[in-house]
C-alpha cells in the first residue's frame, strides 16, 4: 500500500504548482507587507482578501449551519447522510478564513485583539467574535468523526449531552455573522454603488448564504461521490434543489422589490461596468434558480451539479460586486489584483480542496464504509482526473 | 462640544506652512517633493490643494460622531472629550476598516512598513490638552486656520459670511456633514468645486450600522428560544410516534 513517491496526477500537479505559488506569495508578503504584495492603496484598502477570501469563504461554508438546522433542529433526518460533509466543509471554510486573515491584516500578530478589546459599535467586532465562537462549534460538531475513528466514547458521549444547545449556538452564530458581512457595508452608502447599497445587506446577505450553502452541499457530494466512487444521494440532492430554487425566488424577488423601491431600477439603463457585472450576477443566480423549478432537471445529476455550481458563482460575484465593482468608480481609483493576492487565494482555496481530500478519506465523514481500501484509491485517482 | 480648527479658503495663499508645520510635530520629512503631492499619506497628514484660483485644505474631520471610531474593532480610534479623533497604534490590528468607513477618505495607511499602522492628523491633540494651537493653527501666517472651541469659531464663520456676503459661498462646509465635524470649512465657491463631498447626509454615519448591531441581542434570546422550542416539537412527534408503536415519521 505504502508507496516510496505518491503518483503523479493532473489534479496533484495543479495542487503542488498552486501551493508552490502561494508559498512564494506568502514570502513576498511577509517581506514586502502589504505595499510589495496588493495593489491596495489609501483610496482601495480592501481587495479580493477581503472580497474573496473572507466575504466569499465564510458564505461558502453556510452549508454547515444551514443543513445542522435542518438534520437536528427541523429533525428533517434523511439529509443526515450529507451533514457531516457539510459540516466538514464549514469547519475548513472558516479555518482557511483565518488563514486568508492572516495575509490581509496589517498586524496578523494582534488578530486576537478583538477579544480583549471590544467595541460593540463595531460590526467588525461582532464578525470577529462570531466567527471564533463558531469556529470553536463547528470543530466540536465535528469532534464526532475523530472520536469514532480513536473509539473514545467518553467524549463522544459527552458532546451528545450537549449536542443541541451547541447546534442552536452554531445556528444563532451563523446568523448573526452571515447577515453582519452584509452590515459592513451599510456604513458606506457614499461609496457603494446604488444597485448594491441598500438597507437590506445584511438579510440579503444572509437569505444569499443559505442558497449558496445548499449549493455548496450538492456541489460536495457530488464532487465526493465521484471522488470516493460512491452513489450520489439523488433524491436528496433533488430535494435540497427544490428548497434552493425557492430560496434564490425569494432572494431574487427581494432584490427587485428592493431596487424597485429604491428608485435604483433606471441604473440598469447606463451602459457601465457596473451594470454588466450586475446582470452577470443577477443571470447566475436567476438561470438556477428557473432549471432547478423543473423536476426533470433535478433529476438529472449533470443539471444538479451545473446549477449548483452556477449559484456559487452567482454568489460569488455577488459578493465580489459588494466589496470591489461597487467601491471602485467612489474611490477614484482602480483595482487590479497583484499576482500575489491571486496566487495567495488560488493557495488557500486549493488547500481546502487538498484538505478535505484527505480527511474524508481517513475519518467516518460520509454514512456507509467504502468497500476495499485499494479499489477505493484507485476508483478515486482515476475519476479526480475524470473530474471538470 | 470641544476643540474645532476653521479654515477660510478665501484667507489661504496656499503657502503650504501649514503643511510643514504637520510635517514638523509628527517628526515626518518635509521637502520640495512631498510639497508638490495634493493626496493625503501617511507621510503627510495634511495638504494644501489648488484648484484653479482657489485654495481648499485636506485634513481629518474630526466627526461629532466619526465613522472610523464606530467601525473599529478593538476600539484604536476614539473621539475624545476635547474634540479631536485620536488614534491609539498599539491596539490597531490593521483591518483598514476605518479607511473603509471614513465618508471623507481621510485615514491613510503605512503600505510598505512591515508593522503598519493607520496615520492621520489627531488635532495636535496633546498641544490642544495644554491649551497650545495646533501646529497648522500656530504656522498660518493669513489666519486662513485658525483653532478654538467649536462654538466660537462657529460663531465667527457665521459673522464672516454675514457681513461679507459677497465674498463667500453662504454655507458652512462641516456644520452637518455625516452630521457634523469638529473642522469647518469656509469658501467662496461651492464646496465640491474645491474637491469637497457634498453628497454626505445630515445623519452620524454610525446610526446606519447600530440599527441593525442593536438588535443582535434580540437576536440571540428570540432565536434560541425559537430554535430550543422547534426542536422541542420536531423531536416529541418522534418520542410520541415512537411511544404509540408506530415508528418513524417518514
Amino acid at each position: 500500500m505504502t508507496r516510496a513517491l505518491p503518483r503523479l496526477t493532473v489534479w496533484r500537479s495543479i495542487f503542488a504548482v498552486l501551493a508552490l505559488a502561494g508559498l512564494y506569495a506568502t514570502y513576498v508578503r511577509v517581506m514586502y507587507g502589504l505595499g510589495g504584495s496588493t495593489n491596495l492603496n489609501d483610496r482601495f484598502p480592501w481587495g479580493i482578501w477581503v472580497g474573496f477570501d473572507v466575504l466569499c469563504g465564510v458564505g461558502l461554508a453556510a452549508g454547515g449551519f444551514t443543513l445542522v438546522a435542518v438534520v437536528h433542529i427541523f429533525n428533517i433526518e434523511h439529509y443526515k447522510p450529507i451533514l457531516r460533509p457539510a459540516i466538514l466543509t464549514a469547519f475548513l471554510g472558516y479555518v482557511l478564513v483565518v488563514v486568508a486573515l492572516m495575509f490581509d491584516l496589517g498586524r496578523p500578530d494582534r488578530i486576537w485583539h478583538p477579544l480583549v478589546m471590544w467595541n460593540p459599535h463595531s460590526v467588525m467586532f461582532e464578525v470577529a467574535w462570531c466567527v471564533t465562537l463558531y469556529s470553536t462549534v463547528l470543530a466540536l460538531e465535528f469532534a464526532p468523526a475523530v472520536f469514532e475513528k480513536f473509539g473514545l466514547d467518553g467524549p463522544l458521549r459527552s458532546l451528545k449531552a450537549i449536542s443541541v444547545p451547541l447546534m442552536i449556538a452554531g445556528v444563532i452564530l451563523s446568523t448573526l455573522h452571515q447577515s453582519s458581512l452584509g452590515s459592513l457595508y451599510l456604513i458606506v452608502p457614499h461609496k457603494l454603488y446604488a444597485l448594491w447599497y441598500t438597507p437590506l445587506l445584511p438579510l440579503l446577505f444572509y437569505i444569499s448564504a443559505i442558497a449558496v450553502g445548499l449549493a455548496m452541499t450538492i456541489f460536495e457530494s457530488w464532487h465526493s461521490s465521484r471522488a470516493f466512487g460512491r452513489q450520489l444521494e439523488l433524491p436528496l440532492l433533488a430535494s435540497m434543489a427544490r428548497v434552493l430554487a425557492v430560496v434564490l425566488a425569494v432572494y431574487l424577488a427581494l432584490r427587485y422589490l428592493d431596487l424597485l423601491h429604491r428608485g435604483a431600477l433606471r441604473l440598469l439603463l447606463e451602459n457601465r461596468t457596473e451594470t454588466w457585472l450586475f446582470g452577470l450576477e443577477i443571470s447566475l443566480l436567476l438561470l438556477p434558480m428557473l432549471l432547478l423549478f423543473r423536476a426533470h432537471v433535478r433529476r438529472s445529476p449533470a443539471a444538479l451539479y451545473a446549477c449548483a455550481v452556477m449559484v456559487i458563482f452567482g454568489f460569488i460575484a455577488n459578493r465580489l460586486n459588494v466589496s470591489l465593482t461597487g467601491m471602485e468608480a467612489a474611490s477614484g481609483t482602480r483595482y487590479i489584483p497583484k499576482w500575489p493576492e491571486i496566487a495567495v487565494t488560488l493557495g488557500i482555496v486549493a488547500l481546502g480542496f487538498a484538505i478535505f481530500r484527505v480527511v474524508a478519506q481517513y475519518f467516518p465523514i460520509f454514512e456507509e464504509p467504502v468497500s476495499g481500501v485499494d479499489r477505493e484509491v484507485e476508483t478515486s485517482e482515476r475519476e479526480l482526473v475524470g473530474v471538470g | 462640544m470641544g476643540k474645532s480648527i476653521l479654515y477660510d479658503s478665501t484667507l489661504c495663499v496656499g503657502c503650504k506652512e501649514c503643511e510643514s508645520a504637520c510635517a514638523g510635530r509628527w517628526g515626518l520629512p518635509y521637502g520640495e517633493k512631498t510639497a508638490a503631492e495634493e493626496k493625503l499619506s501617511a507621510h503627510k497628514l495634511t495638504t494644501i490643494v489648488a484648484r484653479g484660483e482657489h485654495f481648499s485644505r485636506r485634513l481629518c474631520m474630526h466627526c461629532a460622531e466619526p465613522a472610523c471610531a464606530s467601525v473599529c474593532p478593538v476600539g484604536a480610534l476614539e473621539k475624545t472629550a476635547l474634540g479631536p479623533v485620536v488614534y491609539d497604534a498599539s491596539r490597531c490590528m490593521g483591518c483598514r476598516y476605518c479607511m473603509t468607513a471614513c465618508p471623507f477618505q481621510v485615514p491613510a495607511y503605512e503600505w510598505d512598513s512591515r508593522l503598519p499602522r493607520v496615520r492621520k492628523c489627531d488635532m495636535c491633540f496633546e498641544k490642544q490638552q495644554s491649551g497650545q494651537p495646533t501646529a497648522c493653527a500656530g504656522a498660518c501666517p493669513t489666519g486662513a486656520t485658525i483653532c478654538g472651541d467649536r462654538d466660537a469659531l462657529l460663531a465667527e464663520a457665521q459673522r464672516r459670511l454675514a457681513e461679507k456676503r459677497d465674498q463667500y459661498y453662504p454655507r458652512i462646509y462641516g456644520l452637518r456633514e455625516a452630521g457634523g465635524t469638529s473642522v469647518l470649512f469656509l469658501a467662496a465657491v461651492p464646496f465640491e468645486q474645491l474637491g469637497l463631498k457634498s453628497n454626505l447626509p445630515p445623519e452620524p454615519m454610525p446610526a446606519l450600522t447600530w440599527g441593525v448591531l442593536s438588535h443582535v441581542p434580540d437576536v440571540v434570546s428570540v432565536g434560541s428560544v425559537l430554535l430550543g422550542g422547534i426542536w422541542w416539537i420536531t423531536n416529541r412527534r418522534d418520542e410520541v410516534a415512537a411511544a404509540e408503536g408506530t415508528g418513524r415519521r417518514s
